[in-house]
């Protein structure tokens, strides 16, 4: 089935991974990733590859939560993405090496592996002079030298996606999200607070088979994981068409699993995929234990989707599928007026055929369409 | 005299920076700088104090839950609600089970490298290293086989030429000095944690919806709705059973593999029993209650202040008598350099730094985001060390028994805890405590709901309307760094001030006007160091604070409050 099969399975066990546990996590990948079980033989040989592309992970005015977060990933699990999947060569919170040592490894990455290494950037990139400098330099020098010189960019969590929380008013320092702090730059965006692991290793498994990102929205999200909206995958929707709502913490209603939309939900008016691939394994989410959406993967969510705990003003009617954009341009404005339905309607295309393999300077990501 | 710098100082929270003046091969006067920072609290002013949680939530994602827990706490202090005991329960189950959880990542994954060389497990004999694992533990995960295959997964790594996270690390440096075995032994259980933390942290993905930022506090209670008969409730017997092997699996994993590892990696150290012994004076709030959580005769860990590592006297706390300094912090006060109470609290930041890109800090001057917290005047260390010195001081009976333990393993006085390694030992002994607890209150739980007893949160004063124009509360929480403090002002319907004392500010704070050193800078003074291109010896002790800066900078406020001392907690 695998015309490389001999070099995949010696890659394989040079890591000391067995082609059995390869098959698996590819396949789960699969299934995250929305792809037909036939790409499975390409994802294998991608991953099984002789040498490992680099990985640069930079933080910035961050919490470190999506790191956690990423250490919390289960297929991968961590060890098996740091060591066999990237060669994770910089990621502050959790390398062996310190200080110049540290800094050493940015600088031999960006001049030697130059367009060939990925960049994840995690936090936002302040504007305001002295907010952020590692190793004496700016956060937004090292992103420039970063994030230029990388194959792609992915800006994880909310942050780093827009500013997130830092930027929210009155953004006492001008924080912004990496693809407005590099203007021109094309980054992929797992939006989020934090991000949910399952989809950043589904798009990083995507890019290392594909040698290209996966089909993304208007916000430069993967529409695997942003394409639809919480409530028409929520497991508690069924309560909402019955019109059964909590409406106080503790009643008869949330010890039954009803809606949470009356206690401030926003799950119709969010997009994630929290409700299909959950969280810490697929052991739960927010809504699953008894709290509201807050649509930590919308559009500057914490400024537009607060009071949190406030009603939406309107949800479209019962058993009616709205989309992402509609329901979007309700309730955050501006922010969304570029939205259409042509996001929805691509990510029900047919995922993008494996293209031969581009030069580097193409596989710098966009959102286009295939 | 050459002036030595660490930065970015790695496997820690946060953008830490050491600077470290030498004097013929030892540090003669350090320096600790947070170079980033981003504002909370002045984004959480004018929002609702009903979820200031999620936004204070988010000062730290690997400290993530702490800052949720003392926001509610102070908000619920303000607004005068009591939370139902399954709420107390819950919480406590949440905190305790972060705790375990991050000191044995801190352990492996962001300490180990201090004292393990992974390249030398490859020189290990596999057979050996089984014989080191079995004779100080029981874990099953030991035959030489497994050993086998964790050295030739070693092997595959260092043979492909990419060493991944590994590839800068200070291999082959002198003050390594575990034999291979150890070596070996402490790379599996390195992977071994690895996987083990993703495991047992589905606990706050049952009772908060996700990790990191667990989602279900709420002020008055928890959203983890219980019930014994429903499917669908949060908490139900089913989720109880799920919860108790959750714990159970963390109880062997700390009993079993991260206590037997400090105690053998500790062995091959004793020198840092005393080295980088830091202020003498530690403080500890107390938390983990097992009744009224504010009477802090029902706490686990004891309430405390141990000054000038006296061990016979435990001094109470008044919280008035905490004050911050800026004078050595990019901040600004209007009336000179005073320090001031949270509640007083005036910051308005204002960066006079070198500009970017600089080789030094002025250090003479203004170096650090972080303010330097101050407790009648003196500088404190919060953290495991002082929850066990406090709680030994004390005569709490399970930290004594535990400590006298430790010391009595290593046949050393109660002195040697003034040191790095008594820190590490400290995080491993509480971790311990902890571990043995969190089953008590998941058999609370469910004894509670066997007897229907099923209020999980307080709602008489969920409707704004119910609250007074004006109030003003304090919540704090032993967080896994330390004593952890919030102060919330609430005026109408919305938070009018808001101010946070993170344990790392405690810590690596900067120098206060007095010029009297924080804990991280008087730690290094007179440590020795081998290879100051390689400065592995500062990299031991500030590891083992655990440094968090992201939480420890964050404190701004709008210019010219003045409001007067609350006497709190």
């Amino acid at each position: 089935m695998l015309s490389h099969d001999t070099d995949v399975s010696t890659a394989l066990a040079r890591r000391g991974v067995t082609r059995r546990q390869l098959v698996k996590f590819c396949s789960g990948m699969l299934a995250t990733l929305a792809l037909p079980n036939r790409y499975l033989a390409q994802v294998v040989q991608a991953v099984g590859k002789a040498r490992m592309p680099v990985l640069l992970w930079l933080q910035f005015q961050d919490c470190t939560g999506c790191s956690e977060s990423m250490l919390r990933s289960s297929h991968p699990d961590v060890a098996e993405a740091v060591l066999d999947l990237l060669s994770w060569e910089y990621h502050e919170v959790i390398m062996a090496g310190a200080g110049k040592q540290a800094d050493a490894v940015l600088n031999r990455v960006v001049n030697e592996d130059k367009r060939k290494y990925l960049a994840v950037v995690e936090g936002a990139i302040p504007t305001g002079e002295g907010f952020c400098t590692i190793g004496g330099r700016s956060a937004m020098d090292i992103a420039e030298k970063v994030c230029r010189n990388a194959a792609a960019t992915i800006a994880v969590g909310a942050c780093a996606f827009d500013g997130g929380l830092v930027r929210s008013a009155p953004n006492p320092t001008g924080a912004l999200g990496v693809h407005e702090a590099l203007p021109g730059l094309k980054v992929m965006n797992m939006s989020g607070c934090p991000h949910n692991p399952a989809n950043t290793a589904a798009a990083l498994v995507h890019y290392l088979t594909f040698n290209d990102l996966p089909a993304l929205d208007q916000y430069n999200r993967p529409l695997f994981a942003y394409g639809r909206i919480i409530h028409d995958q929520c497991e508690r929707r069924a309560h909402y068409d019955a019109g059964r709502f909590v409406v106080d913490w503790g009643d008869e209603g949330h010890r039954k699993g009803w809606c949470l939309y009356k206690m401030g939900c926003k799950g119709p008016a969010a997009t994630f995929n929290c409700p299909v691939v959950g969280w810490n394994d697929h052991t739960s989410w927010p809504v699953r234990a008894g709290h509201g959406c807050i649509a930590c993967a919308s559009p500057r969510f914490w400024d537009t989707m607060s009071p949190f705990y406030d009603r939406i003003p309107s949800v479209p009617g019962f058993g009616v599928e709205a989309s992402a954009g509609e329901i979007g341009l309700g309730l955050v404005g501006a922010t969304v007026a570029g939205v259409t339905v042509h996001g929805l309607i691509k990510m029900f295309k047919p995922v993008p055929k494996p293209a031969p393999r581009p030069e580097p300077e193409e596989a710098v990501l966009t959102g286009k369409e295939k | 005299m050459a002036r030595l710098v660490v930065d970015p100082v790695t496997r820690i929270e946060g953008h830490l920076r050491i600077e470290a003046q030498m004097d013929g091969g030892k540090i003669s006067d350090a320096w600790s700088a947070g170079t980033m920072f981003r504002g909370i609290e002045l984004i959480l002013q004018k929002r609702d104090p009903r979820e200031a949680w999620i936004w204070a939530q988010r000062i730290c994602g690997v400290c993530t839950v702490v800052h949720a827990l003392a926001s509610v706490r102070a908000v619920e202090d303000a607004l005068q609600i009591e939370v139902p005991e399954n709420a107390r329960i819950v919480r406590n189950l949440i905190a305790g089970s972060q705790l375990v959880q991050d000191h044995v990542v801190h352990f492996y994954h962001l300490h180990a490298l201090d004292w393990v060389d992974v390249t030398l497990a490859l020189k290990a004999d596999p057979g050996k290293t089984s014989q080191l694992a079995q004779s100080i533990s029981n874990y099953e995960k030991s035959s030489a086989v497994y050993f086998k295959g964790v050295q030739d997964r070693v092997k595959a790594l260092v043979g492909s030429g990419q060493l991944s996270l590994f590839t800068s690390g200070y291999w082959g440096h002198p003050a390594y000095h575990l034999p291979p075995e150890a070596n070996l032994l402490a790379v599996a259980h390195y992977l071994e944690a690895l996987s083990w933390q993703k495991d047992f942290i589905r606990l706050h993905a049952v009772l908060g919806g996700k990790n990191p930022h667990p989602q279900t506090f709420l002020v008055g209670g928890m959203s983890t709705a219980m019930d014994p008969n429903e499917p669908f409730a949060v908490i139900n017997p089913e989720r109880i059973g799920f919860l108790r092997d959750l714990v159970r699996g963390a109880r062997k994993f700390v009993e079993q593999v991260y206590i037997p590892d400090v105690l053998a990696i500790a062995g091959f150290y004793k020198d840092w029993f005393t080295r980088g012994e830091g202020v003498g004076n530690f403080l500890s709030y107390g938390d983990y209650s097992s009744g009224d959580q504010k009477d802090p005769g029902t706490y686990l860990f004891p309430r405390g202040v141990v000054l000038g590592r006296d061990l016979t006297k435990v001094h109470p706390v008044d919280t008035a008598q905490i004050t911050e300094s800026v004078s050595h912090a990019w901040y600004e006060y209007s009336d000179g350099d005073k320090a001031k109470h949270p509640y007083a609290g005036e910051t308005n930041p204002k960066y006079s730094g070198p500009k970017a890109p600089y080789t030094f800090l002025d250090v003479d001057k203004k170096y650090s985001w972080l303010k330097s917290p101050r407790y009648q005047g003196l500088p404190m260390e919060v953290g495991p060390l002082a929850r066990m010195l406090v709680g030994y001081a004390a005569g709490q009976k399970e930290i004594k028994a535990a400590i006298d333990g430790l010391l009595k393993h290593f046949d050393a006085p109660a002195s040697v805890l003034f040191s790095t390694l008594g820190r590490i030992a400290a995080r491993a002994v509480e971790s311990q405590l902890m571990a043995g607890h969190l089953e008590q209150w998941v058999d609370e739980l469910d004894s509670n709901l066997a007897h229907g007893k099923v209020a999980i949160c307080n709602t008489t004063r969920w409707d704004p309307g119910t609250w007074t124009s004006a109030s003003r509360g304090f919540g704090w929480h032993e967080a896994p760094r330390g004593s952890l403090g919030h102060w919330v002002e609430i005026e109408g319907k919305s938070i009018k001030n808001y101010q946070a004392v993170v344990p790392t500010t405690w810590n690596a704070g900067p120098r206060d006007s007095q010029g009297q050193r924080g804990p991280y800078e008087a730690s290094l003074v007179n440590t020795p160091i081998a290879d100051p291109d390689r400065p592995l010896e500062i990299l031991r002790t500030i590891h083992s604070f655990d440094p968090c800066v992201a939480c420890a900078v964050h404190v701004v406020d709008a210019r010219g409050r003045g409001y007067s001392v609350l006497k709190a907690g």
